[in-house]
């Protein structure tokens, strides 16, 4: 049995460690945030925090989280308020949605990590993240919103 | 149930009489019937797409499915406004699949151009029925009432009640006569033509929509197939050992074999049905599977393409003709010929198809992103033996749809395997599922010759288009391409060219071929523009003016004149007309917003293209940088887009962006087969635009019209792929005469 932080509560897991960490938060904690879009660690769709770090989740075994601390789209702000999510609001990024939970926690783990992002810098550490709808102008701008205000 | 009865019996009776509004309203909606009975008689429901709740809450529901064009924004906000809502007390729901609706089928970029006139009579009948009620109890002239703010409003007197306190006496009302709603005024528009905000954002940045792909009910199985690596071949022998010895794995199930018309049924092959995502993909892995062939089997893409360009060299069946083009290509001063080459591709929405079906004795229960969910209540009908109507489809988001979602065979799965089980089973495609089992994209070849007379004039013009049709999915019989095909930007060829014969190929299908983003209009418009800069270039005359000329006056062009079928997407002629004008404006608007006259003196490399499609006009101007090595970026890009009336420009923007991106994305990308299997397999091998690729920027302009809605989910496609092609001949010297382009060129 392992345990673990999944958006600030403490869980145990004593399946398959082989599991990829994605299909226990979908299957098993029903968090369906993080979504699948390759299982390869292509697309980030499936991208969450562990320990801060920006994450496939579908290709991580449930071994490796134990006793790490899991951040999930639904956890990353009390009230869906992180700077991130207010600016892919204010700047109406979503198109489907589908892969938008995956790139706000690349972009705000991002900026935990750079808080000014170059338009170079935006585009390495977003490239692993595939918007099929293409609001790929529209996040660059969304993150340079969230970069300029406070919290970030 | 019939505590509405008044209302209800009267409306019926209107029904019967048919004297009730002609919008397809043929019944109560059956949410709204249940709710009713909960609120006594104080629901007002005078449509499927409407209700005004007891508590003043207006409910739209929207029929059409939610990809990402943002069609449930766009009708809350043309209903809302006939009704003069307060955004905050409107809540949109989706609707299942119901002909009740009328067409629910979400391709074609028709759900506001279809829909538009068509709510706003449904959001005006609310209203009157609102402003009836309120004038009733204060005894005066509804014509001297207005909706406001969610509140009627009687005008000379300034006395105000809101939706809420009438709703039970609007709900006794019997529906008005058609020629009494009166839809809103252009100016007073209060929400359409703003740039609302999606619906649904809250809920995407919170991480709780539900697409199909995240449905789950009770005691629910979740399946993973091995479909045939070759269509309509069959598992000759299934080694299951080691997939039952997987953890979770509860069944393994053979689906009932396919054949040849595909249609939208289920392809066959081997089911994993598991009590957890992982355990059934685990599964599926671990089956031996020995498949047995048939004469897809010796398909091969290479050769493919070496038939389809032979083909296109000969001479084709003619389906449109002015002048005499072969005599005048004999005549002319000079002539060019060009091959296009583009291979099949897969939609790939970034959430691969999932379906979940809960069925019993006769009925079933279906949660799924569909684009098309009457369809999927047919298709699920089938399978399972019982009537259309004792399907129940509930329509969730769709994680992008690009035309794959349309085609339900999914659901059809998903139907078949509860049956099966017994229990309720969800099915995912895996991203491999995705790309190796598709509905393609199809594969084309084009030759077009010209002949310039001593001016530089194009005098002549044939295209010949080959390509593996759409309709041999539905059809063993058709091997060339159909008229709904040839209607997508290659007979509606615009160009003023005295003499143009334009044929068309036979080609043999090998896989499913299905429509994506814009279908034909993409391979089509790649070719006819990139070939129109290869003339400018031959005529020495710059690419925007040449192709200018070759457009021609403002003009209405009359296809039937010259015997040419053409169905205008749908839509009457009339309203619609193919306007040269139009496509001209649009392009002068691209060119401007690029500085396309300076262009040279500020080193940069611009390539262009117009295209009308679905009834809108989108000009695009790409600017592309090539480092010494190669690599190709795109700084820049430019689009106006003439789209008649639109309902959200904020949104139509966000479809010029990504349609932009969705078309170079076809410019880069290929599905090959090998012995009749799909070659790619994921992300990695099948290349899609990511942010890197992606133009850094993009400017878009939306022509301000009172025009008739035309479609805008689609027409910012075509145009790319061959503007993009123009700006790299522009700064190398090499014409892309083939797609996909590679990411780095050979210098
Ligand atoms: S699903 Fe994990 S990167 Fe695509
Ligand atoms: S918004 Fe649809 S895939 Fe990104």
């Amino acid at each position: 049995m392992i345990t673990f932080t999944l958006n600030n509560q403490t869980q145990s897991y004593s399946g398959d460690p082989q599991m990829p960490l994605l299909w226990y938060l979908r299957d098993a904690a029903g968090l369906t945030g993080t979504k699948y879009g390759c299982g390869m660690a292509l697309c980030g769709a499936c991208t969450v925090h562990i320990d801060g770090d920006a994450t496939r989740s579908c290709r991580l075994p449930m071994a490796a989280v134990a006793d790490k601390r899991i951040t999930t789209i639904e956890g990353l702000d009390e009230k869906n308020a992180h700077p991130v999510q207010i600016a892919w609001a204010e700047n109406d990024v979503p198109q489907c949605g589908y892969c938008q939970s995956g790139q706000m926690m690349q972009a705000a783990a991002l900026l935990s990590a750079n808080p000014s992002p170059t338009d170079e810098e935006i585009e390495q550490s977003m490239s692993g993240n595939i918007c099929r709808c293409g609001t790929y102008p529209r996040i660059k701008k969304a993150i340079k919103a969230a970069a300029g205000s406070e919290k970030a | 149930m019939t505590t509405h009865s008044p209302y209800r019996r009267a409306f019926l009776k209107q029904v019967a009489t048919g004297t009730g509004l002609t919008l397809g309203l043929t019944l109560l909606p059956k949410s709204t019937a249940v709710a009713a009975a909960q609120s006594a008689d104080s629901h007002l429901a005078p449509n499927v797409f409407i209700a005004v709740t007891a508590d003043g809450t207006v409910e739209i529901t929207c029929h059409r499915s939610e990809m990402g064009q943002q069609i449930k924004t766009a009708i809350t906000q043309i209903i809302a406004d006939e009704l003069d809502a307060d955004w905050q007390r409107v809540v949109t729901l989706q609707a299942d699949g119901d002909k009740k609706y009328g067409d629910q089928n979400t391709d074609g970029s028709r759900s506001v151009r279809r829909n538009l006139a068509r709510l706003q009579m449904a959001g005006a009948t609310a209203a009157l029925l609102l402003k009836q009620a309120a004038a009733k109890g204060w005894q005066v002239n509804a014509e001297d009432c207005e909706c406001k703010d969610h509140k009627v409003v009687h005008t000379p007197s300034g006395k105000r009640v809101d939706f809420a306190d009438i709703v039970a006496v609007a709900a006794t009302l019997p529906l008005p006569e058609e020629g009494l709603v009166k839809p809103k005024a252009r100016q007073d528009w209060r929400y359409v033509g703003k740039a609302v905000r999606s619906v649904d954002m809250e809920k995407i940045i919170s991480g709780t929509t539900t697409f199909g792909q995240d449905m789950a009910v009770e005691n629910m199985l979740y399946a993973v197939i091995q479909r045939p690596p070759v269509m309509f071949t069959q598992p000759e022998s299934v080694d299951d050992k080691q997939t039952k010895n997987i953890a979770g794995v509860v069944k393994v199930l053979q689906m009932p074999t396919a054949s040849a018309p595909a249609n939208f049924a289920p392809l066959g092959g081997v089911a994993v049905l598991a009590d957890n995502t992982w355990s059934a993909m685990q599964g599926a892995d671990a089956l031996v599977v020995t498949w047995s062939k048939n004469t897809h089997n010796t398909y091969n893409s290479e050769a493919e393409k070496k038939t389809l360009i032979e083909t296109a060299a000969a001479d084709g069946e003619i389906v449109r003709q002015r002048g005499d083009a072969s005599a005048a290509l004999k005549k002319a001063q000079k002539t060019v010929s060009a091959t296009y080459y583009a291979p099949l591709l897969a939609q790939a929405p970034m959430e691969p198809p999932a379906a979940l079906a809960k069925v019993s004795n006769d009925t079933a229960e279906i949660w799924t992103s569909t684009q098309n969910p009457q369809a999927t209540q047919a298709i699920v009908a089938e399978v399972l033996k019982i009537p259309p109507e004792n399907v129940t489809v509930h329509v969730t988001l769709l994680g992008g749809g690009f035309g794959r979602k349309a085609k339900p065979d999914f659901a059809a799965e998903a139907a078949w395997l509860a049956r099966e089980a017994g229990r309720p089973v969800k099915v995912i495609w895996r991203r491999e599922d995705d790309i190796q089992h598709g509905f393609y994209h199809t594969v084309s070849a084009q030759h077009i010759q010209a002949g310039l007379d001593s001016k530089g004039n194009t005098v002549a013009w044939k295209h010949n288009t080959v390509f593996p049709t759409i309709s041999s999915t539905f059809s063993t019989e058709a091997n060339s391409p159909s008229s709904g095909e040839l209607r997508l930007g290659f007979i509606d060829n615009p160009f003023d060219i005295p003499n143009l014969q334009l044929e068309k190929g036979k080609a043999e299908n090998h896989v499913r071929i299905g429509w994506l983003r814009s279908v034909a209009n993409v391979y089509h418009a790649y070719a006819i523009h990139t070939f129109a800069d290869e003339l400018a270039y031959a005529a020495g005359v710059d690419s925007k003016a040449y192709l200018q000329q070759l457009i021609g006056k403002p003009r209405h062009i009359d296809l039937a004149k010259e015997g040419a079928e053409y169905d205008n997407y749908g839509d009457p002629i009339e309203d619609y007309p193919i306007d040269t004008g139009r496509l001209l404006a649009v392009l002068e608007k691209a060119t401007a917003m690029a500085d396309w006259e300076n262009r040279k003196k500020q080193q940069r490399h611009l390539g262009v293209a117009a295209h009308r499609s679905f009834l809108s006009y989108v000009a695009t101007v790409v600017e592309v940088d090539v480092d010494k090595d190669g690599n190709w970026a795109i700084p820049n890009a430019y689009i106006c887009i003439d789209a008649g009336t639109v309902v959200n420009p904020d949104h139509v923007k966000a479809q010029c962006e990504g349609g932009a991106i969705y078309g170079l994305s076809c410019a880069i990308g290929e599905i090959s087969a090998q012995d009749g299997a799909i070659s790619q397999t994921n992300f990695h091998n099948y290349q899609v635009a990511r942010i890197q690729h992606a133009p850094k920027n993009i400017e878009v302009h939306i022509v301000d019209s009172n025009a008739p809605p035309g479609g805008v989910g689609e027409p910012p496609t075509p145009p790319f792929a061959p503007a993009l092609a123009n700006a790299i001949f522009a700064a190398t010297g090499q014409r892309i005469h083939e797609l996909p382009i590679p990411l780095k060129l050979t210098v």
